[in-house]
């Protein structure tokens, strides 16, 4: 069934300029590249609220998180301690849309490297 | 088969549709979306059933004629009737009703008795859809698969019943293995249900592996199974599929409700998968789709068919595979004395409620398309008319069976269209631009060129509505055109209007149930009678 | 203070010398953020767990900085490596200064 009509539901498409400017605040203005990180999320949310993201960053030793779409596009910061057993980690976040959620890993040798997903928050339909 | 070169009803014969003994040395009996069937129907097959991106044109994305020539299929003959839309109503009166479950039951053990230890495997979407199975929240459905011998099930529409009450059946009533790998725990993200399960065959372990429904929380209301999480959680596939080869499968089957095009993305990252049971988009394919080495079977819905697939095992794998899709003509099949009598059984407390005429119709009553369907208008307008609103919608369900011109409307008819645990036809208002949203959502999760930001289904039925659709236009940019036919003016985005719907996922919704909205105006109407409907202009190009 | 915070945790009792073992948090928290208005118009103020960290015997294993964006009862799953026996401590700190605690030995045997 069709859902949330009750609620006001907007998917919106923020301009993404907080984004960028978070992103430059964690690297210092330096240049993000693709490289050993990964980005785990659902293609749909099945709830804008609670939608779980998983990181993998064998090098890294923090990891940013933004929700590209959102008001305010901060969600977390991940560093990782002397006995962490690996660099992957997962929690739940709240996206108030359809958007990219991003993350920027600072790797041990001082460079960046970003991913992103598309995560799709739907109002819901029926199906077969 | 042999039944494609026989043209007409009174050369079949149930030993042409069964078909002799099988290749290999271990059989699968796949059934899937009989949506609480058990008596024979018609149902029409869609006319459109639109692919985007890479599946365009794709099985199961064609219908009419592409489809017979695809496949073979001369018009106008019993495998034309079973499989494809055109012409129906003369051919369902030449053929007559496919499905029924002590027809079903006959066909099993035909298949058992040339193959005793073939596994029956239910793709899901069993307990719901009647109104017996509505009143005894899936008890009868439970009672009739144990005893058809089922081995091992996945679910979707099950969960509406909600997840206590799905538990309960697993732990109490239930006899073939409820399987689904990808349903977690909501709140520790850990394994719900078994996700595999494997079975000795003719010497060989045959892991059967199952997939429920992956967008349950989204399509249907999550309130209802809030301790359950789902998605299509492809990792956890692969290692799955990986610890039954460690376990010394010789051949690793997918029981799964993720819908066809999501599987068949699927079989391609996936590699290690020898069948995939397909089911949930209700598509009936004569023959597997090769992805790589993996097979995938499209066996219908409704009880119109049963695909028995035969493998040739050896110690290093799967050598070959054999698969006939056998329709269920309800005409040539005998009943299987044993199950008729439980299916009667369960019948009984409600055949006098079901049997009671509330009409008639002369035209023909369907829903199956990418678009609305006669059953989907004749909702709309009970909505409009009985809710007294301006536009009404209605989920895009590919389940229902259909009516041909000149039969009674009873009410079983209407359950059979309208039977599910929140039936609740609301009333609201809605804004222009919101209406416009909820088109543009659900457009998305239908014509995603991303089969895994699909979640199958069909676009949400719409009365009192008219708009035009590009299906190869990005979300937000599909639908325009949007006009109220009651006044032929355009959908303004800052007006409001009142909208009659059914089936909200949200939890309080409040409404009569749809069947004594849709019950009403049959009565009213007497006889049911549908212009075509021209509301809605699809674009493909 | 926040009221009825409580964490749990998934920490497996025993691991041999060396081992990466996989922890799960949970702690109950509104996460209010501070977004949200009230029946009455006003916006509710921004109340969140702003910070969780995990530690054995001491030494750091993970360490997030949070912001409201980060869903109702916050979760995290990560691994520890654990070189002996010890206590696996986890901290989580409120922006209204509270601070919650939780332990869990780990025998290395
Ligand atoms: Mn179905
Ligand atoms: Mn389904």
């Amino acid at each position: 069934g069709l859902g949330a009509f009750a609620a006001t539901f907007v998917l919106p498409k923020f301009a993404f300029a907080a984004t960028e400017d978070a992103i430059a605040e964690f690297t210092g203005g330096a240049a993000t590249g693709q490289g050993d990180l990964t980005l785990t999320a659902p293609e749909i949310a099945e709830n804008g609220n609670t939608v779980p993201i998983e990181i993998d960053a064998p090098g890294a030793e923090a990891v940013l998180i933004l929700a590209a779409g959102n008001p305010n596009p901060d969600v977390a910061t991940f560093h990782f301690g002397p006995l962490a057993g690996s660099h992957v980690a997962s929690t739940r976040i709240r996206l108030a849309g359809t958007q990219d959620v991003v993350a920027v890993a600072k790797m041990s040798d001082g460079s960046f490297v970003e991913a992103r997903q598309e995560v799709k928050v739907t109002i819901g339909g029926c199906g077969g | 088969g042999q039944w494609a070169r026989l043209a007409a009803q009174q050369s079949l014969t149930q030993e042409d549709l069964i078909g002799g003994p099988g290749s290999g040395t271990v059989s699968l009996v796949h059934i899937t979306d009989i949506h609480a069937q058990t008596q024979p129907i018609y149902f029409r097959e869609p006319e459109i059933n639109l692919g985007v991106g890479a599946v365009n044109g794709k099985p199961p994305h064609i219908t009419g004629d592409a489809f017979r020539s695809a496949f073979g299929i001369e018009a106008g003959s019993a495998r034309d009737y079973a499989l494809t839309h055109d012409d129906f109503v003369s051919l369902a009166k030449a053929y007559g009703r496919m499905g029924g479950l002590d027809r079903i039951a006959t066909v099993v053990k035909a298949i058992k008795g040339d193959r005793p230890e073939a596994l029956v495997l239910d793709g899901g979407d069993t307990w719901q859809g009647s109104l017996p199975a509505l009143r005894t929240q899936g008890a009868d459905m439970v009672r009739l698969f144990n005893a058809l011998g089922t081995d091992a099930m996945t679910a979707h529409w099950e969960f509406t019943l909600g997840s206590e009450r799905v538990r309960d059946i697993v732990e109490g009533e239930l006899d073939p293995a409820f399987l689904g790998a990808n349903i977690f725990d909501a709140e520790w993200d850990e394994p719900a249900f078994e996700p595999m399960q494997m079975f000795e065959r003719g010497g060989h372990q045959i892991a059967v592996i199952g997939q429920a429904f992956p967008y349950m929380p989204i399509a249907n209301p999550g309130w209802m199974f809030p301790e359950l999480s789902f998605g299509i959680r492809q990792e956890r596939m692969a290692e799955v599929v990986q610890s039954a080869r460690d376990q010394g499968a010789a051949a690793v089957v997918l029981l799964s409700h993720n819908g066809f095009d999501v599987d068949r993305k699927l079989a391609a990252d996936i590699p290690g998968i020898d069948v995939i049971l397909t089911g949930h988009t209700h598509d009936a394919i004569p023959e597997p789709v090769m992805v790589g080495k993996t097979a995938l079977i499209a066996s219908g819905s409704h009880g119109k068919f049963v695909s028995r697939v035969d493998l040739d095992l050896d110690g290093s794998g799967v050598k070959g595979i054999e698969h006939r899709l056998i329709p269920i003509f309800s005409d040539v099949i005998a009943p299987d004395p044993e199950m008729a009598a439980l299916v009667e059984e369960t019948r009984a407390p409600f055949a006098e409620e079901m049997s009671e005429v509330l009409g008639e119709t002369s035209s023909l009553l369907y829903r199956r398309g990418n678009f609305n369907g006669t059953w989907d208008d004749l909702i709309c307008n009970a909505l409009i008319s009985e809710r007294e609103a301006d536009i009404a919608l209605s989920p895009g369900f590919r389940w229902g069976a259909s009516l041909i011109p000149g039969q009674q409307i009873t009410r079983e008819d209407v359950f059979n269209v309208t039977a599910m645990s929140y039936p609740e036809a609301y009333r609201t208002e809605m804004t222009g631009e919101f209406l416009h949203t909820v088109m543009e959502d659900v457009a998305d999760n239908l014509f995603n060129p991303d089969p895994y930001y699909q979640q199958g289904g069909d676009m949400v039925r719409v009365g009192g509505l008219g708009y035009r659709i590009d299906i190869s236009k990005p979300q937000g940019a599909r639908i325009s055109e949007m006009t109220l036919l009651r006044t032929g003016a355009p959908i303004d985005p800052a007006t409001s209007y009142v909208v009659a719907g059914w089936a909200s996922v949200n939890e309080g919704t409040e409404g009569p149930p749809i069947w004594e909205v849709v019950e009403s105006h049959i009565r009213r109407l007497g006889t049911v009678s549908l212009e075509p409907n021209d509301s809605v202009d699809v674009v493909t190009g | 203070m926040a009221e009825n915070v409580t964490p749990r945790v998934r920490v497996p009792s025993s691991a041999s010398a060396g081992e990466t073992v996989t922890i799960k948090t949970l702690i109950s928290h509104q996460m209010e953020s501070g977004q949200r208005k009230d029946d009455a118009g006003n916006t509710i103020p921004r109340s969140i767990i702003n910070r969780f960290v995990a530690a054995f015997n001491g030494e750091t294993v993970i360490d997030v900085t949070m912001e409201p964006a980060i869903s109702t009862n916050p979760y995290f799953e990560f691994q520890a490596k654990i070189p002996e026996s010890g206590t696996m401590s986890f901290t989580w700190y409120d922006d209204d200064g509270s601070v919650y605690e939780e332990s869990k030995e780990i025998t290395v045997g």
